[in-house]
């Protein structure tokens, strides 16, 4: 046991003109402040800026517009983070293991059996969260027995999700096929992000579960840190790399879920600013990214949600501007590797 | 020190290890060689439980590694396997903080601080301490990790073909630091190495394995011998003394 080792040599002194202390210290905090400061004013203008009649009246829906915002930007920032440092990999996003498929999959299956007028007739709290149960059961049930039956491949158990999220799609779309227009039309409101009519009594527990997944990843932060190091590395220095594996993946499946249900898929903006906060945090640990990430994420809703709305008076296409911009950016990052080191 | 009591590693119906069975003693350092395939980093990686053996147990200083808690191993043995590939962008000193892990948790203390910076120095990375590890050669990079393992300070230190990709200045160097940790540090460290001369001038005990069975093992003199490398390597080999020092050519 360590108290059984060997006394250590004596420490040397200090290195000339290096504080021994850790060089990363103010510029990562520096940098959040900055971000989260736009965040902010961002999130305030939204509140603010060009209402039309009276505040009071104005004044609920753009707050849950800005607890939607919160919300997405929270869970599909912090699921693609952890998601990329549990794998290993910051190309793939949550949604290439097929969560998004799975939502379309549900809400077009609800569709055709029930008819379009159930989603209207079903909507509220039990739906969400029978919805959300459904989605992380499924998830965790998958991983866990995926991850036994691979030995542990991390690889394998992306492949599987890739096919199986492609089989959801098939599915999806040929049941979307035989549907009724109208149908298909209540349908297709459903499935696009629609960031300006969340529902407000949904938001305190979509705050509520963002919170207490927030809470578990904050206090795995630093053993995250060591899982970037991949499965041997983390193991040797005694983080159980399985476990973090799982405890992640479940985080992720419960923040895609309920950021789905609420906001609808988006499949491309956590790529986003995940892949801009590891250029910007100036630092690896998780945390410095995830705030950043998280700051991003509302800087760009809030940002992208003002503009379309004050300048373009359009403001349901919110998430499919984010989702173009975003794809540009993967496309961008993943043919700017090409190039050799 | 190290108890190899019957540990063997099958894929499918293939076995790539033993059984086998060895006991490597505390301090000095064990070099393990052997041709192609004949398991050495297999053995390595149980040793250091980073592969589930399929039979068979391997204690560390009485701990017995499956059973034990990896965090409370990870004060005992450090472990650097031969490829180590990293998305996030890390400069060489947090890389080398990483060892401090088992220790601190991820909040370096002063004490920390000290032991990042020794095992810095000793692989002569002061001046590259603030450089990304993606801006590095291979051979700095390989330094850098084996910094990492350094600052682990563990009394088993386990290293994967250190010398992959290092040029002769930073080889012999490198051996000289492991030496230097054997002899000064009584640490205990087990090496595969490609390099049978390298072995032969640094190590003090040498494990050849072939087709994932033990060959021979034992001191440098007994292993550096014509009869008992050909048996090894299936090759044929003269083993002249120059220096003093048992030095192997492979006749061509």
């Amino acid at each position: 046991m360590p108290d059984a080792l060997p006394p250590r040599a004596p420490a040397p002194r200090a290195l000339s003109g290096r504080a021994p202390s850790a060089p990363t210290g103010t510029r990562p905090a520096l940098r959040l402040a900055i971000v989260w400061s736009l965040a902010l004013a961002a999130l305030v203008a939204v509140l603010l800026v060009d209402v039309r009649g009276p505040l009071e009246l104005a004044m609920p829906r753009r707050a849950t517009l800005v607890g939607g915002i919160l919300v997405a930007s929270f869970a599909h920032a912090v699921a693609t983070v952890i998601f990329h440092t549990v794998t290993s990999n910051r190309i793939l996003t949550p949604s290439i293991i097929g969560f998004d498929s799975m939502y379309t999959l549900m809400q077009t299956l609800t569709v055709f059996v029930f008819g379009g007028s159930a989603i209207a007739a079903t909507d509220g709290l039990p739906k969400l969260l029978a919805q959300t149960a459904l989605m992380v059961i499924a998830a965790t049930a998958l991983y866990t027995w995926l991850l036994d039956r691979s030995g542990g491949g991390v690889l394998t158990l992306l492949l599987v999700g890739v096919v199986i999220g492609l089989a959801f799609d098939s599915v999806s779309s040929f049941v979307q096929r035989i549907l009724s227009p109208t149908d298909y039309d209540l349908l297709s409101l459903e499935l696009f992000g629609r960031l300006s009519s969340v529902q407000p009594d949904h938001l305190p527990l979509a705050l509520a579960v963002c919170g207490a997944v927030g809470a578990v990843v904050w206090m795995r932060r630093r053993r995250l840190d060591v899982v970037l190091l991949g499965r041997d590395g983390a193991t040797a220095l005694g983080v159980d790399h399985r476990r973090e594996l799982i405890v992640a993946l479940i985080c992720v499946s419960v923040l895609v879920a309920f950021a789905t249900a609420l906001a609808g898929p988006m499949t491309f903006f956590g790529f986003l600013v995940a892949t801009l906060a590891y250029r910007l945090a100036g630092s690896h640990k998780h945390a410095h990214v995830l705030p950043m990430a998280v700051g991003l994420g509302v800087l760009a809703l809030a940002g992208a949600q003002l503009v379309m709305r004050h300048v373009f008076d359009a403001a349901g296409l919110v998430t499919v501007i984010i989702e173009v911009v975003g794809g540009i950016a993967f496309l961008a990052l993943l043919l700017g590797r090409r190039r050799p080191k | 020190m190290i108890a190899i009591e019957q540990v063997s590693k099958r894929y499918a119906e293939h076995v790539v290890l033993g059984p086998v069975s060895s006991e490597v003693p505390a301090g000095g350092i064990t070099a393990l060689v052997g041709p192609n395939g004949a398991g050495k980093s297999t053995l390595l990686s149980v040793i250091g439980r980073l592969l589930d053996p399929s039979a068979g147990s391997v204690r560390v200083m009485g701990h017995d590694v499956q059973a034990t808690k990896s965090a409370d191993l990870a004060r005992i043995v450090s472990i650097l396997r031969q490829e180590n590939r990293l998305e996030a962008r890390l400069t060489v000193r947090e890389l080398v903080a990483f060892g401090r892990f088992p220790w601190s948790g991820g909040r370096l203390t002063f004490g920390d601080q000290q032991h990042i910076d020794r095992a810095i120095r000793f692989l002569h990375l002061e001046d590259l301490a603030d450089r990304q590890l993606d801006a590095l050669s291979g051979g700095q990079r390989q330094r850098a990790f084996v910094a990492m393992v350094l600052a682990q300070d563990t009394e088993v230190v386990l290293l994967d073909e250190p010398l992959a990709s290092l040029d002769p200045k930073h080889a012999v160097a490198m051996m000289r630091e492991l030496r230097a940790a054997a002899d000064d540090l009584g640490r205990t460290i087990v090496i595969v190495l490609h390099d049978l001369n390298m072995a032969a001038a640094f190590a003090d005990r040498i494990l050849a394995l072939k087709e994932g069975q033990i060959c021979v093992e034992g001191t440098v003199d007994e292993v550096m011998q014509d009869a008992v490398l050909e048996r090894v390597f299936d090759t044929p080999v003269r083993v002249h003394r120059i220096d003093d020092r048992p030095f192997a050519v492979f006749t061509p």
